[in-house]
């Protein structure tokens, strides 16, 4: 089978920035991110259906000229689906925000109550932070944040 | 007569009566009446397909009638079929529990209309989960299924929901992303969905894009599933949904994961190099969940951490790809199933009548309602494994099919079995200890010294049983760290509304009877689990018969496909 280039480097250049994007801590940027990859999945799907051929309708396209139906029916029920979920997430998203002010993702509380512990070197002996004991800085937080960030 | 047309029902009764109960939201006794007589009637097709499933092989039907191998196909094998009676039960039992929590006005906050066409359309999913004869509907089912538990999850839209439901959302929308690249790497390679139709076209393909396949299979399930390490989703996101919820997410949507992880195992990649590989994540999964289990101070989250363990030892099940292996495998999915939603339910009944369900705030509810300790204690005790009820039952079961197969791995994953059954008891017995057998005087007194002694800041101390470490309290083989030392400090200060058990029992704000529609289901559904207890003979056989037609696989391809196959 003779794969399209183009459409596999799209896909793969969508999937990727989809990726980077659902690494961020906004939930909106998380939301485009998991569209783009939504985007790029599909395109796997137009792969998957072969070389473009005309209309699957017999009596119009000879039948070794049809394209394979198959695969966009599957990427219209998956298109279908993602409208759904991007309504659902972008209404917890707004929610998010009437509620907290911004939309980012939070750490979930216990991890956060564990996390405070291996900062006072309360967690065990073999977590080793000695170098944050130095500091009793309530901006440690952040720091934290920002160090798993990308930039 | 031909009982192939009741194969779609359990799909399409629940989707009709979601969009009729979605009408009569204005009249919320009609909505209660549908709801529960379309779960009941599938809980009685469920059971015909399970006779028949038995009887006469694999109940296959094309949608729209469409010839084979075109269309869609439902199939009911002894597998999905049993799959399903033990769901119907289940999400009916539940429904009738959350009816009981709301006709006493509790719950004010979540939309009632909202929940029942909901409820039906996670009922749906999950049926056409266990249903679906090919990948696609597979995916299709897996989505319905999310959808409903999105909304589920975020009912009421409080702080605490919108927080724990975003990263489920998140996370199943990834796995559904990958879903989706296998799905279209599984069609470029064999040109086809049906299960059936993989199952004979897999066997052709190079070893490495087989390989392949199955790997991005297993993990989207294994994220379903909530398999070590793609388990990190569920303790979190779990125990902040209303207890009914939680109790039908527990029991049912990890269970479907693990079912099409079975089912893609067994039917499409047999005698599959990755057996080892599930193996190891069985072993990861059942010691890192039991270890959360044992450290958790609130009921709802060790429950969660106990759901995430005990899903080893289905995967245990399916690792070891024998006969014995899977039909234990089966067995304990229908034994986990009604005991974890078991639990769940009680845990709901322990939040109403203490208020809360954290560790440090309860006590003493064994003299306070006996009848929930009792409800608390049966599967409870099962859950861990003690005979002769069904979890031992299971247990042995899977235990005995990885000593057959002798192998080193298995021998480990037997002791680690074991090992997790009696940490499970180990953090049952914590939370009886503490939620139910200390006073809730002690309990408040624990309470008031927590604050008091964070503050004394030598290494050691010994009061009235516990002791202090720098910033940890023990007592009772429990660790309590700062999370726990701020509650107490909360409950503590006058000021604040938060309030103990103790406290509360005082002021007299908490109800002193449970209502019984919330403690007849519960009962019925611990009941339902005594008797998987006492049909475990007849049921091992089933599950038996079940694991061998798997193993063939011949029954179900040629049912499928007929003579094309």
């Amino acid at each position: 089978m003779n794969a399209n280039l183009t459409l596999i480097l799209t896909a793969s250049f969508l999937c990727g920035t989809g990726v980077y994007l659902i690494l961020e801590r906004s939930l909106t940027r998380v939301l485009v991110g998991l569209l783009m990859l939504g985007n790029g999945v599909n395109l796997l799907f137009m792969v998957a259906a072969g070389p473009a051929g005309g209309p699957p309708i017999i009596g119009t396209t000879p039948t070794d000229d049809m394209a394979d139906p198959l695969p966009q029916a599957l990427v219209l029920t998956a298109i279908v689906i993602a409208l759904g979920t991007t309504a659902f997430l972008l209404a917890m998203a707004h929610r998010s925000w009437q509620l907290n002010g911004h939309d980012d993702v939070q750490d979930d509380v216990e991890d956060a109550a564990i996390r405070s512990l291996a900062q006072a070197d309360e967690a065990s002996d073999s977590h080793d932070l000695s170098h944050e004991q130095t500091t009793d800085d309530p901006g440690d937080e952040d720091q934290f944040e920002e160090e798993g960030a990308p930039s | 007569m031909n009982m192939t047309t009741l194969v779609p029902l359990p799909v399409v009764l629940p989707l009709l009566g979601a969009g009729a109960a979605l009408m009569l939201s204005h009249r919320p006794r009609a909505q209660r009446l549908v709801t529960i007589a379309i779960l009941s009637a599938v809980v009685m097709v469920a059971a015909i397909l399970v006779v028949e499933a038995d009887r006469n092989g694999p109940q296959v039907l094309w949608i729209g009638g469409w010839a084979s191998p075109l269309g869609i196909a439902l199939v009911a094998d002894r597998l999905s079929a049993l799959m399903l009676l033990v769901s119907a039960v289940v999400t009916l039992l539940v429904l009738l529990y959350s009816l009981g929590q709301r006709m006493t006005g509790d719950e004010t906050e979540a939309p009632l209309s909202i929940y029942h066409p909901t409820f039906l359309v996670l009922v749906a999913g999950v049926s056409n989960a266990f249903l679906a004869g090919d990948l696609f509907n597979l995916f299709v089912s897996f989505e319905m299924l999310l959808f409903a538990s999105y909304v589920l999850l975020t009912l009421g839209g409080t702080e605490a929901r919108i927080r724990a439901g975003t990263i489920y959302v998140v996370v199943n929308m990834l796995s559904s992303s990958l879903f989706l690249i296998a799905l279209a790497a599984v069609y470029s390679a064999t040109g086809s969905l049906n299960f059936a139709q993989l199952a004979t076209r897999l066997d052709e393909l190079p070893d490495g894009t087989a390989l392949m396949l199955q790997l991005l299979l297993l993990t989207t399930f294994a994220i379903k599933a909530a398999i070590f390490p793609l388990s990190f989703w569920l303790p979190d996101s779990y125990p902040t949904a209303p207890a009914p919820v939680t109790a039908v997410f527990a029991g049912l949507l990890t269970k479907v994961g693990v079912y099409a992880i079975l089912r893609v195992q067994v039917l499409l990649f047999p005698d599959s190099p990755l057996s080892d590989l599930l193996l190891w994540a069985a072993l990861l999964t059942m010691l890192v969940g039991i270890l959360g289990a044992v450290a958790q101070s609130d009921i709802k989250r060790m429950l969660s951490f106990t759901l995430v363990s005990h899903i080893g030892y289905m995967v245990f099940g399916i690792g070891l790809a024998t006969e014995a292996g899977i039909s234990g495998a089966i067995f304990y999915v229908a034994h986990h199933i009604t005991i974890q939603t078991a639990l769940f339910l009680v845990v709901g009944l322990i939040e109403r009548r203490a208020g809360s369900t954290s560790l440090i705030r309860i006590g003493g509810l064994a003299r306070l309602s006996p009848v929930l300790a009792l409800l608390f204690f049966v599967p409870a005790m099962n859950l861990a494994g003690i005979p002769p009820m069904s979890g031992f039952l299971g247990k042995v079961g899977l235990l005995q099919a990885g000593i057959e197969v002798g192998t080193p791995m298995a021998y480990t994953l037997v002791a680690a079995g074991v090992v997790t059954s009696l940490l499970t008891l180990y953090a049952i017995a914590k939370t009886w200890g503490l939620a139910f057998w200390r006073t809730p005087e002690q309990a408040h007194e624990m309470m008031r010294a927590l604050p008091a002694l964070e503050d004394d800041l030598d290494d050691s101390h010994h009061r009235q049983g516990f002791t202090i470490h720098g910033q940890h309290v023990h007592m009772g083989g429990t660790a309590f760290g700062t999370r726990e030392l701020a509650e107490a400090r909360r409950v503590v200060d006058e000021d604040q509304p938060d309030r103990d058990l103790h406290q509360r029992l005082d002021d007299g704000s908490l109800p002193t009877r449970l209502p019984l529609g919330m403690v007849v289901p519960t009962a019925v559904l611990i009941g339902f689990s005594l008797v998987l207890t006492l049909v475990a003979g007849p049921l091992f056989g089933f599950t038996d018969r079940a694991a061998h037609d798997l193993q063939e696989r011949t029954p179900y391809i040629s049912a499928v496909l007929g003579d094309n196959g």
